[in-house]
């Protein structure tokens, strides 16, 4: 019966390292290629919604700096994501922990709505990202201690965070003169990030200057850190880890705690940018938007870097395609679900190659 | 479908199982398997009648599972022919065994632990659920396997769960039944129960092949054995009437040279004592440990000889720290005088110990890092690291003095550890962890696999790294490298430690016995002691 396929999958003998360009670019390629069947089937104009998903968020200031608004939080929470991920300590929970960040970063604003203290919101990011470790330490103790299963564990703390959130927006946490609507009062200007290039409809603020620097620190991580290198070998060779004596709860601790440092601080980032006050939807799922954008970005510090832009391309794109080709507000999504689906099977080409059926036979027989 | 849900007929009857004239049930002849660097089966004939309890005895390497694999059809002789009830038959595959009514319990179960034991079967055998547990119901009261047929799998003890396989295989009605070392794992009351089992079993006419090296079983058990030597028959006997110290000269059978190198002064300083160490392995397929004791002095080494199997790997896991103790019984491990058992890897590592692992892929080495890193893996202590940051000279240094002086076959430090063969692996990784000047060492099949000159050039080592003070574990397979090497030898049989035995004041054979579980054999081996040096 497998005589029908003329080429099969053999292992190959060295992971391919053409495969860090060729993956990516595969996974665009085909992603590409399924919306224009997707659109086409929808009765848009596959061309005008390419356009406006990868041409028209260049078009203006204004868009460039909203792409920048959406790619600050996915490189920031993949940059934690990801290094929990070559650990192979698999954090689902990065959305509940960014929620749980910026409900006790708001804490100080909404207690004090009227301060113009500097310390404002040094002290919020301080909150935040603490908070944002506390929830994810807790899935790192039953992991550790249980061994429960983070992924199951991280998943779940996301539902007790949106309810948690609801809960407070619509209850004790709630502006009392907001006409009823379940947000809280508005953010002090000294409790906000300062906005960058001073024009008017510009969002992009100082946050981005937080993600560039956590980059540079993740990158110096992975890269030179002793840390790193016991994290790396725990996620790739287990075995090995064990026989050199490195730590695994060490190393689900520090996974677990570095990805929700990085959500508590987008969390910090939304409420102290954009948004400028809590309410009950923070995040467009960056948390989840993030592992994709981690494992587009090979779970490479630099790679997360493009890789988050390129998902914030698209999420600018998906509001202007929206307008312009007309296309259905769920299209956007599955747009994103060709990119992780895509990935995930243009990778098998990293340990994997493709061959003819007589290239195997010969290559068998030298 | 109709005819799975029939019952099955009973055990085919063996016209006069008695009678000397009765075709044998599998006639083996001149079966040779060869394998690209060993010949693993080399004319190999064997017979087997109906009804028979058949042993069959050798050392690791000896050809014994290459011969079950070709019975069960999981691997095909180059030459050779087998005779299945007097015809000529070609065994494909498992499948193709069966069907003929062979039967295979393996050493590792494979089961699936979340589902029920009648789930399990009803996977190989056809039927409902229902009828299933009825039948495995019957099997078990017949040959007295007690087992429910709803029970988890993850809730069976081991010898539950052998039972289980057991079953499986008779409810195929085989009539031969392949058992490979079927009580390594089993605890005593357990075993006696099995053997009874078979015993009913051979009654009803069913043929029993049974692998192991354990000589009381074989004296209990079987009624003839084939032993096999570096894939040959080198005897054909009943066990019942011959003594351990003929079987252990059946199976091992050579003479092996003694160590050339001087004996070591013995007055060095206690670097690991082992003092009662007994250790219940959570994982099932592994054997447990029985209160061992032994130790190592600093410029010696000790060599632990025995059938793979009989605890070594669980012995080298708790020594090296990859498994630790509870702290109560840190004293039961002590290494440069201080107790250790409760210590992770590192610690111990701290303290002097170096520890080779017998899989290097993976274990030893990490399989997709360069050999840098892999030096870095258990060499960071030597500078490599400075506030959390990786000192890249001093590693790249590093590995690169490994590669010369062990003399790595590589393309430099930056080759992936997958990309080297066995042996150049193995030179590295014993390499690294000579280079940390280990105050002990402990080396886990060190030449395994690997080719004669590169084999020569560890034993040189390990050698050469005892003059300077180490002490030195070897635990190893290979008889004729712990004589050629180790300056005493213990014996491990079934979780047990023989006292250790001088090895220049030793024979092989004597060896042999303890190997076979005759731990009575020091200083009596009948063996005239004077041709030793």
């Amino acid at each position: 019966m497998g005589d029908l396929i003329p080429w099969r999958i053999v292992p190959r003998e060295h992971a391919s390292r053409q495969a860090v360009i060729l993956v990516p670019a595969m996974t665009i390629v085909l992603t590409i290629l399924c919306s224009i069947v997707l659109f086409t089937a929808l009765g848009a104009s596959p061309g005008l919604a390419l356009y406006a998903f990868f041409v028209d968020p260049f078009s203006s200031a204004y868009s460039i700096s909203e792409i920048l608004v959406k790619a600050s939080p996915l490189i920031l929470i993949a940059q934690g994501l990801a290094i929990g991920f070559r650990a192979k300590v698999w954090n689902i929970g990065a959305e509940g922990q960014l929620i749980i960040g910026a409900i006790s970063a708001s804490l100080i604003p909404i207690t004090w709505p009227q301060s113009t203290s500097v310390l404002m919101l040094p002290a919020m990011i301080l909150m935040g990202v603490v908070a944002g470790m506390a929830w994810a330490s807790i899935a790192a103790f039953f992991r550790t201690r249980y061994n429960a299963s983070e992924i199951i564990v991280t998943l779940m703390l996301n539902q007790i965070a949106f309810q948690i959130l609801y809960y407070l927006v619509t209850g004790p946490l709630r502006d009392p003169r907001g006409y009823n609507f379940p947000q809280s009062v508005p953010f002090p200007d000294a409790a906000l990030y300062p906005t960058l290039f001073g024009g008017a409809d510009i969002r992009a603020n100082l946050s981005l200057a937080i993600t560039i620097a956590a980059s540079f620190a993740a990158w110096l991580y992975v890269s030179r850190s002793f840390s790193g290198f016991r994290l790396l070998v725990g996620g790739i060779a287990p075995a090995a880890a064990r026989y050199a004596g490195f730590s695994q709860k060490r190393a689900i601790w520090i996974s677990l705690l570095v990805g929700g440092a990085a959500a508590g601080l987008v969390g910090v980032g939304e409420i102290a940018g954009p948004i400028g006050k809590l309410q009950p939807i923070l995040s467009p799922g960056y948390g989840f938007a993030g592992i994709i954008v981690a494992f587009l970005g090979g779970l490479n510090p630099i790679g997360i870097v493009f890789a988050g832009l390129f998902m914030a391309v698209i999420y600018v794109g998906s509001d202007s395609a929206l307008l312009l080709a007309d296309i259905p507000s769920s299209a956007p999504i599955v747009f994103q679900g060709f990119i992780l689906v895509f990935y995930l099977a243009a990778s098998l080409l990293i340990h994997y190659e493709i061959r003819g059926k007589a290239a195997v036979k010969s290559g068998g027989a030298a | 479908m109709m005819k799975h849900n029939t019952s099955y007929p009973a055990p085919v009857a063996i016209e006069n199982p008695m009678s000397e004239m009765a075709t044998p049930l599998l006639q083996l002849s001149g079966i040779t398997k060869r394998y690209p660097s060993v010949v693993a089966n080399d004319g190999i004939d064997l017979t087997i009648q109906p009804g028979e309890i058949h042993a069959i005895l050798g050392e690791n390497g000896a050809g014994k599972s290459t011969l079950m694999k070709i019975i069960f059809g999981v691997a095909h002789p180059d030459e050779g022919r087998i005779h299945w009830c007097g015809e000529e038959v070609r065994i494909e595959n498992p499948a193709s065994a069966r069907t003929l009514g062979i039967g295979m319990v393996f050493q590792h179960f494979s089961l699936f632990e979340t589902v029920s034991v009648v789930e399990n079967i009803s996977l190989t055998v056809p039927g409902s659920l229902e009828e299933l547990a009825d039948r495995i119901r019957q099997k078990s009261d017949e040959f007295g396997l007690p087992v429910n047929p709803g029970a988890l799998v993850h809730n069976l003890s081991v010898g539950e769960r052998q039972r289980v396989e057991i079953i499986r295989c008779l409810l195929q009605e085989p009539r031969l039944l392949i058992l490979d070392e079927p009580t390594s794992v089993l605890p005593p009351p357990n075993v006696e129960q099995l053997f009874a089992t078979l015993r009913k079993l051979a009654e009803s006419g069913v043929a029993i092949l049974y692998i192991s090296h354990k000589m009381d079983e074989i004296k209990a058990l079987c009624s003839s054995a084939t032993i096999l030597r570096l894939g040959q028959v080198t005897g054909r006997i009943d066990p019942r009437t011959t003594d351990a110290s003929e079987l252990a000269r059946l199976m091992i059978g050579r003479e092996i040279p003694h160590a050339t190198h001087a004996e070591a002064n013995g007055d060095g300083e206690d670097r690991l004592v082992v003092s009662g160490l007994s250790y219940a392995d959570p994982d099932p397929h592994s054997v447990d440990l029985h209160n061992i004791s032994f130790s190592v002095k600093s410029g010696e080494i000790l060599g632990v000889a025995g059938v793979s199997g009989n605890g070594q790997q669980t012995m080298a896991r708790l020594f090296s720290g990859e498994e630790i103790l509870p702290p109560q019984f840190r004293e039961a491990i002590q290494m440069m005088g201080q107790p250790v058992a409760h210590m992770n890897a590192e610690k111990r590592r701290r303290l002097g110990l170096s520890f080779v692992p017998e899989e290097r892929l993976g274990r030893g080495a990490a399989p997709g890092l360069e050999l840098k890193n892999n030096g870095l893996l258990t060499a960071h202590r030597l500078g490599m690291v400075r506030r959390g940051f990786v000192r890249r000279p001093q590693r790249d240094q590093f590995t690169d003095k490994c590669i010369t002086d062990m003399d790595v076959r590589c393309s430099g430090r930056n080759a992936a550890a997958a990309s080297l063969s066995g042996g150049n692996l193995q030179k590295f990784i014993i390499g690294r962890e000579m280079m940390l000047e280990p105050k002990l060492l402990i080396v886990s099949q060190p030449t395994w696999g690997i080719d004669v000159g590169a084999a020569a050039m560890i034993r040189q080592r390990l050698v050469d790294l005892r003059e300077t003070g180490a002490a030195i574990l070897v635990i190893s397979e290979e008889l004729e490298e712990l004589f050629e090497i180790s300056d005493r030898l213990i014996v491990m049989y079934d979780g047990r430690m023989s006292d250790p035995v001088p090895t220049r004041a030793t024979h092989p054979e004597e060896i042999g016995r303890m190997m076979i579980g005759d731990f009575d054999a020091v200083g009596k081996s009948g063996v005239d002691q004077s041709w030793v040096i």
